[in-house]
């Protein structure tokens, strides 16, 4: 069998001398879903930092289509095709929702009108407020001015950390319906949520991660059956 | 009549001094409030930037005087300052290489930051005054007046007289330019974009594949070439002296908090908050108060010129106090 399209595996690192992660691995296979759910600060942004570069890991290694990444910057790993939507602070408040996009296809030298308009069909309730200032949005809407900002690269990984956070249950069926068709563009999907009985319902995959390991790994539907998983995880 | 000299008077006393000295506050408060919003801190050398820059750029107009070339009746400096501008640049560019960008790569917090251009401050100074001397120098050749107090009545028939000076009207022309062509720089152009980008939001902009040591190369060069050309226009409207550009280092911070700090809108508009009430302030205003028909008997000068700096010191508190992000808000200080 191929290997998976990004393979990261048996993460160990943290932020000073005590790791927060213990050996986490994370796998996701070319257009599909994968979910990180998991208590808070078990480690889960943490993890995707790693997996971003945002993070010097003491052990384990990342790699994308089968090349080894872990020694790149961010910035190059956003050449490689990965793209990374932070949990907070991740647009730009003063700048407009349409600069927002172009700071995503910052690296791009050529013309990417077609993929703006894209992410604006994707995301009709931004395309009315391309000229208003992000920051100004409500906290769906800048959410998806997040996510469009990483799509402009047209990354072939997405990694999404919390996207529905702080956002209405309509919005959040909404948000999750749009990354659903954003995997059915072939672009693998690694997200963090704590929505985690909405979200497993979409995952090919589903990490369970309790103190920075694996607690469990599975289908999201063999998860949300696993009775197990749903007494201590997904409240009953 | 009494209502024209009036309004003449408010003209030539406080509306156009306040302008262009507003103008040249402006100038420096947006190189101040472009430094905090890239490189976070608050860069106390900015008034040195100016000093060095301004004697650089007296330097090159007595070698431009000597060889005889000039402006006719606008003043030689304004040939000279791009040559400053670029010399003054590659000294500011050298003093973020070897302090600067330490700091930066150490991610130290914005007070060692702020130390560290005390620090650049006292060089500059020294070395200002090692190359030019510490003595008031007039470099404001070309014509003085474009409209002069004798003309002014001979047209008019007021007993009130209004001067325009050259170097005032230069000001404002050459502030409206700068402030122009920045702002449509920053809102037009790709780096300018990304400037704004980093300002915004430091680490996105790193995801975003934005080179931050790109982003603070322009950030310096753009506000060398505003701190110089409002050194300048400063030194040419009121004489040059080292020791006034570390003085003017308190209203220009006022009027980058006063705006925002970060934003540059908000520096223009501090910049002229502070130029008109320090100017509204020390003002005599009797003369005026006359020709509206009182008789006052004092001066009805709320404060004397000595005391003009404790005027952004009052903006400045007020400001902290009740509004610390700024009118604009910027980022909190
Ligand atoms: N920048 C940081 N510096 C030091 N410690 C950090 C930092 N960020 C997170 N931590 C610590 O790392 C641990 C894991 O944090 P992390 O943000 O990865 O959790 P999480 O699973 O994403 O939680 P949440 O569900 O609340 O987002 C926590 O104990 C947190 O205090
Ligand atoms: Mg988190």
């Amino acid at each position: 069998m191929a290997e998976p399209y990004l393979s990261a595996t048996d993460m160990r690192g943290g932020y000073g001398k005590a790791d927060i992660l213990n050996g986490c691995t994370l796998t996701v296979e070319r257009g599909q879903i994968a979910v990180i759910v998991g208590p808070n600060g078990a480690g889960k942004s943490t993890a995707m930092k790693a997996v971003f570069g945002m993070l010097a890991l003491r052990e384990g290694k990342v790699a994308l289509a089968g090349e080894d990444i872990t020694r790149l910057t961010p910035q190059e790993r956003v050449r490689k095709g990965m793209g990374f939507v932070p949990q907070t602070h991740n647009i730009f408040p003063t700048m407009t929702v349409e600069e927002n996009l172009e700071m995503g296809a910052f690296i791009r030298e050529d013309d990417y009108r077609d993929t703006m308009a894209q992410v604006y069909e994707l995301f009709p309730a931004v395309a009315d407020k391309r000229r208003q200032n992000a920051g100004e949005l409500s906290g769906g809407q800048r959410q998806q001015v997040a996510v469009g900002r990483a799509l402009m690269t047209r990354p072939s990984l997405l990694m999404l950390d919390e996207p529905t956070a702080g956002v209405s249950p309509i919005v959040m069926d909404e948000l999750f319906d749009r990354i659903i068709e954003v995997a059915r563009t072939g672009i693998s999907i690694l997200m963090v949520e704590q929505n985690a009985r909405q979200a497993l319902e979409i995952a090919d995959i589903g990490y369970v991660l309790v103190q920075g390991a694996n607690r469990y790994t599975d289908s999201g539907q063999a998860l949300l059956a696993d009775p197990e998983v749903r007494r201590t995880f997904l409240g009953g | 009549m009494d209502m024209l000299n009036a309004l003449v008077a408010i003209l030539n006393f406080v509306v156009i001094p306040a302008a262009s000295y507003g103008a040249q506050l402006a100038l420096g408060a947006l190189g101040v409030t472009l430094i905090y919003g890239i490189l976070r801190f608050s860069n106390f050398a900015h008034g040195d930037t100016m000093a060095f820059g301004a004697a650089l750029v007296i330097l090159i107009t007595w070698g431009l005087q000597a060889i005889g070339i000039g402006l006719g009746p606008l003043p030689t400096a304004l040939l000279a300052l791009p040559f400053g501008i670029a010399l003054t640049a590659v000294f500011i560019l050298g003093t973020d290489r070897v302090v600067y960008r330490f700091y930066r790569s150490k991610r130290s917090a914005p007070i060692i930051l702020v130390m560290a251009s005390v620090g650049v401050m006292f060089i500059m100074n020294g070395l200002t005054r090692l190359i030019i001397g510490v003595d008031e120098i007039r470099f404001d050749d070309g014509a003085r007046f474009l409209v002069s107090v004798q003309q002014f009545r001979a047209w008019t028939g007021l007993s009130e007289g209004l001067s325009l000076r050259v170097s005032q009207a230069l000001t404002l022309v050459v502030t409206a330019l700068a402030c122009w062509a920045l702002f449509r720089f920053l809102n037009r152009s790709r780096a300018g974009k990304a400037m704004r980008a980093y300002s915004d939001n430091e680490d996105l902009a790193l995801l975003s594949g934005i080179d931050p040591e790109r982003v603070v190369r322009l950030t310096w060069l753009i506000a060398t070439a505003l701190a110089v050309t409002a050194g300048t226009l400063y030194g040419l409207d009121k004489s040059f002296k080292v020791f006034n550009y570390f003085q003017i280092l308190l209203p220009i911070f006022a009027a980058a908090i006063v705006g925002g700090l970060g934003n540059p809108l908000g520096a223009v508009a501090g910049g002229f908050i502070v130029a008109f009430s320090e100017v509204a302030v020390t003002y005599p205003w009797r003369k005026i108060a006359t020709y509206l028909g009182f008789e006052p008997q004092g001066l009805l000068q709320l404060l004397s010129t000595e005391y003009k700096f404790a005027v952004s010191f009052v903006i400045l508190i007020v400001v902290l106090l009740f509004r610390p992000t700024g009118l604009f808000r910027g980022k909190s200080v």
